[in-house]
């Protein structure tokens, strides 16, 4: 899932500071399940904006909802009738959220709540780790099922690098070293032998690196 | 045991300490209280284990909430007492409250009421 972190509500307050109307819009789809933007996130920051603009003795006019998804303009639709009365939405999806908002309401102040940090997986309750850099190549069967380009500090995909230590990246001792992790899981499996493989210089067109991607399925499209 | 604590205290029941939620907390101040305190178990003894825990991080989460708010965030206090303490109960209740009295009342509670 995409997992984000709320921005601090002092610059939440910030941004909409002058504007009356406000909408705090969330997001079913990952910010839901990271408890990042879903509706009882909204509830909470809507609860606390209100909580300052009583205190300021301003009109509290801060709205809820939450829709399916903010990714999807068919989802986005649902603000059709109600957009263009507020000065200024707050969406707490991540970073597409505000995005399709603002482009399907041009005249609306759209305003992110949240930091959208990267594509992870809960490890536990309360606690995330970025599994994946959208690369647009997967090799992770390559490496045991570890991605050395997501985690890996480096993105090396031929060994460890010098700063491997007792099973750590030198970045911190709180981050462990996937290529450790790597040529532990292989050992394990028997299968050391296929790192011996050299890979030649990664072709990160199909990452970020191309510039912004965009992908159209000929089957699916109308 | 007919003890006395301050009128001013309403009493929310509730199954469990960890049945509180942060929602509940920050409504009552948009609501204008000056203050809440949960009354949870003693910390060890929560029947369903770790509720009182839970609780007490939400009232740590509320009193963040506040400070950003610029609200003094001790108008939330986390305290635990067994339920065979009644003479702490009492005695939470006027500290609660003395403390209260001392921050004045809700800035947003003022500010409504103007």
């Amino acid at each position: 899932m995409i997992v984000g972190d709320s921005k601090p509500l002092e610059e939440i307050l910030s941004m909409i500071e002058g504007r009356d109307k406000v909408l705090v819009l969330g997001c079913r789809g990952c910010v839901t399940v990271c408890n990042v933007g879903g509706e009882k996130e909204v509830g909470i920051l809507a609860s606390a904006l209100r909580i300052s603009r009583k205190k300021a003795g301003l009109p509290p006019t801060v709205e809820e909802m939450t829709l399916e998804r903010q990714c999807d303009p068919e989802y986005v639709e649902e603000l059709a009738d109600v957009a263009e009365k507020y000065d200024a939405i707050v969406s707490i999806a991540c970073g597409v959220g505000p995005q399709f908002v603002a482009e399907r309401f041009r005249d609306v102040a759209v305003f992110p709540g949240i930091n959208t940090t990267f594509i992870g997986g809960a490890l536990e309750h309360g606690v995330w780790a970025e599994r994946c850099q959208s690369c647009g190549n997967c090799l992770v069967h390559n490496f045991g099922g570890l991605c050395p380009i997501a985690r890996c500090s480096k993105s090396l995909m031929n060994g460890p690098c010098g700063g491997s230590a007792s099973g750590n990246c030198e970045i911190s001792p709180e981050v462990p070293c996937v290529w450790d992790q790597i040529v532990q899981k292989m050992s394990a499996m028997g299968r050391l032998q296929e790192l011996e493989q050299v890979w030649p210089n990664k072709n990160w067109l199909t990452a970020r690196d191309g510039g912004p991607r965009k992908r159209v399925r000929e089957d699916l499209k109308q | 045991m007919r003890l006395q604590y301050p009128t001013n205290v309403r009493v929310i029941q509730l199954p469990c300490s960890g049945r509180v939620d942060i929602l509940h907390l920050l409504r009552s101040f948009e609501d204008g209280v000056d203050g809440v305190y949960v009354a949870g178990c003693m910390e060890g003894d929560c029947h369903f284990l770790t509720g009182n825990l839970k609780a007490r991080r939400k009232v740590e989460y509320v009193q963040k909430v506040l400070e950003s708010l610029g609200i003094e965030p001790g108008r939330i206090e986390m305290y635990n007492m067994s339920s065979a303490q009644g003479p702490r109960f009492a005695e939470v209740a006027r500290e609660f409250t003395e403390r209260i009295k001392e921050l004045g009342p809700s800035p947003v509670g003022q500010a409504q009421a103007a």
